[in-house]
């Protein structure tokens, strides 16, 4: 098994090829946002820094989000392709998990935290002690306030990651008890960790079955379902 | 980033001049620049072996235009699928493609990365070349697809929702602008003045229906700029539109129709022919989803058979966003430039004149 892991969910890029025994070589760019520019040359990269050949590639795994949506598109549409014309599965695994997948074991909560800019966050929550990751809630979107209600209701000892996180670390610090810690970014090396799982739980996808979580409707159909409702 | 320098080294073969581009090249083209998902493999850069359309117009039309977040989406979830029915339509596998050919400006940029970031993988994963097309200069090689050549100079009027512009085209790669809407885009006129009469969308095909029924010298729209210059102005004629049915709230939609498509197509031959005979053009040539206009294409051959010029019209499937015109552009520029580099990005808006993709980095 050689999987290629595609991140471009959030404002990073990154690209990790590796198998279950890890890594052979990964590349990350914390910012820049100019994603489809940097990927696929970074897909060359990687493979001839691991010395492999992209046909030896036997699945590709990438980040569907929820995160920014030109960014999730790049990522998605670049697997889509590559699994396309290599013929290989595809591991679609959130940027929730993949951060949360990035903290290893601890006791308390982990509250994954993307920011979806306009002023609002994404969020879920996991266990991962033991090596497993448990979903305590299936992902939700808002304004931080919400995310804040949502913990305090919770009321449990937790660390809070992501791009969010970071960007809203005052607000939530100052609503709940909670640490702010890394990572920032959702890593290549954790998404590849995560489609390691899945190949072995044998849930890779087909190319068609792969969405990204969008978490809200086009900004359009919200407007337009709006009017409708106006006399 | 370090590792620039390194990434710099592609695995791809040829470059400018060494790569053959000839007759028996076989180019996918890949479009998404605006709301129709589209591959296409074409031979040689003239010879259609497949074309696939997957059309968003159902999915925007509730909004009367395009919704960019909108078609982001769909072409996500088409461009797989259309790639696959190209090939399997053409009857040949991926080995056999020699070349991918993408539209990278302009467009809406959400729509544009999807095509772009599919095509640079495809290229990496099949190991061959990757071009960068722009979609202006694909629309001039449409009717390259089904004419072959006539040649130069060539005018060409493109006309759609998106653009109005009159192009020299002196060879290929070879362009100058002549002239151009100040405004809004004659199909954007048709869209707005076909939402307007609640002829639906898009526009351009229902006032053309509703038209065939009215009287075209019914209402003495304007015709704006009609003696001055080559550059043209639409969206005097919109609000003339709107003020005569407040003012005429029992006027007919079918005149309205047939008065306002009369003053559009008035002025889009006007324009061309001066064009024309500006620079001793042998042809003229039309593209754009507004070149599906059936007075517009009645008109225009009538002019040219008067002038003594040979008019092209590209069949209506090519007239609108497509992909083999992409792959036909993408054929010719692989021969004058060879790949473009898998870095570039996509350029929601980029000029037809010096249109090479690397001429618009950053
Ligand atoms: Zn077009």
């Amino acid at each position: 098994m050689l999987i290629l892991a595609l991140e471009t969910a959030t404002e990073s890029v990154g690209v990790a090829i590796g198998t279950s025994d890890g890594p052979m070589a990964t590349v990350e760019v914390a910012r820049g946002r100019r994603h489809t520019e940097t990927l696929v040359p970074a897909v060359e990269f990687v493979c001839r820094q691991a010395d492999v050949a992209l046909a030896e590639v036997t699945a590709v795994a990438v980040d569907i989000g929820p995160g920014l949506f030109t960014g999730m598109r790049v990522g998605i549409a670049t697997a889509k392709a590559f699994a396309m014309a290599l013929d290989v599965p595809i591991a679609p695994v959130s940027s929730l998990d993949v951060l949360a997948g990035g903290v290893g074991d601890t006791d308390r909560v982990v509250v994954p935290v993307v920011d979806t800019r306009k002023g609002e966050v994404a969020w879920s929550m996991v266990r991962t002690a033991h090596g497993r990751t448990e979903r305590l809630m299936e992902p939700a979107i808002g304004p931080v306030e919400d995310l804040v209600a949502d913990m305090m209701a919770r009321d449990q000892p937790s660390v809070c990651v992501g791009d969010g996180a970071a960007r809203y670390r005052d607000e939530i610090t100052a609503g709940v008890n909670c640490e702010v810690a890394g990572p920032v970014h959702p890593s290549p090396v954790a998404l590849l960790a995560a489609a390691v799982g899945i190949a072995a739980e044998e849930a890779l996808c087909a190319p068609h079955l792969v969405e990204p979580m969008y978490l809200r409707a086009p900004d359009a159909t919200i407007n337009w379902a709006t009017r409708q409702v106006r006399p | 980033m370090s590792m620039s320098n390194d990434m710099a080294v592609t695995t791809m073969r040829g470059g400018a001049g060494q790569l053959g581009v000839g007759p028996d090249t076989l180019v996918l083209g890949i479009e998404t620049s605006c709301d129709e998902t589209a591959a296409a493999l074409v031979l040689g850069g003239t010879d259609v072996v497949s074309s696939v359309v997957s059309s968003q117009i159902d999915l925007h039309a509730e909004f009367g235009g395009v919704v960019p977040e909108v078609a982001s989406r769909a072409h996500l979830e088409s461009l797989n699928p259309v790639v696959e029915r190209a090939l399997a339509d053409a009857g040949v596998g991926p080995e056999r493609v020699d070349a991918v050919a993408c539209t990278v400006g302009p467009g809406l940029i959400g729509a544009l990365l999807v095509g772009v970031s599919a095509a640079k993988a495809l290229s990496l994963a099949w190991e061959v070349p990757f071009v960068g097309v722009n979609h202006l200069e694909a629309h001039l090689y449409s009717s390259f697809l089904d004419h072959g050549d006539i040649g130069f100079p060539l005018v060409v009027l493109l006309v759609s929702g998106g653009h109005t512009m009159l192009i020299e085209m002196r060879g290929h790669g070879d362009y100058r602008l002549l002239g151009r809407t100040i405004d809004d885009a004659a199909g954007e006129a048709f869209d707005k003045v076909a939402r307007f009469l609640d002829l639906g969308y898009p526009g351009g095909p229902a006032i053309d229906a509703a038209a065939e029924l009215g009287d075209p010298e019914h209402i003495a729209f304007p015709r704006a700029m009609m003696h001055d210059g080559l550059d043209m102005s639409f969206s005097g004629l919109k609000t003339a539109v709107t003020n005569h049915v407040r003012r005429h709230p029992d006027v007919g939609s079918a005149d309205v129709a047939a008065s306002f498509r009369a003053a559009v197509v008035d002025v889009l031959v006007a324009k061309t022919r001066r064009a024309a005979a500006e620079v001793d053009a042998v042809g003229i040539v039309l593209g754009g989803g507004v070149a599906a206009n059936a007075l517009l294409r009645t008109e225009m051959t009538a002019a040219g058979a008067a002038d003594g010029r040979t008019v092209l019209l590209p069949s209506r499937e090519m007239c609108t966003d497509n992909a083999a015109m992409i792959a036909a552009a993408g054929w010719h520029r692989l021969g004058v430039d060879g790949p473009s580099p898998l870095d570039i990005g996509a350029f929601p808006t980029m000029p037809l004149v010096s249109s090479t993709p690397e001429a618009h980095r950053g």
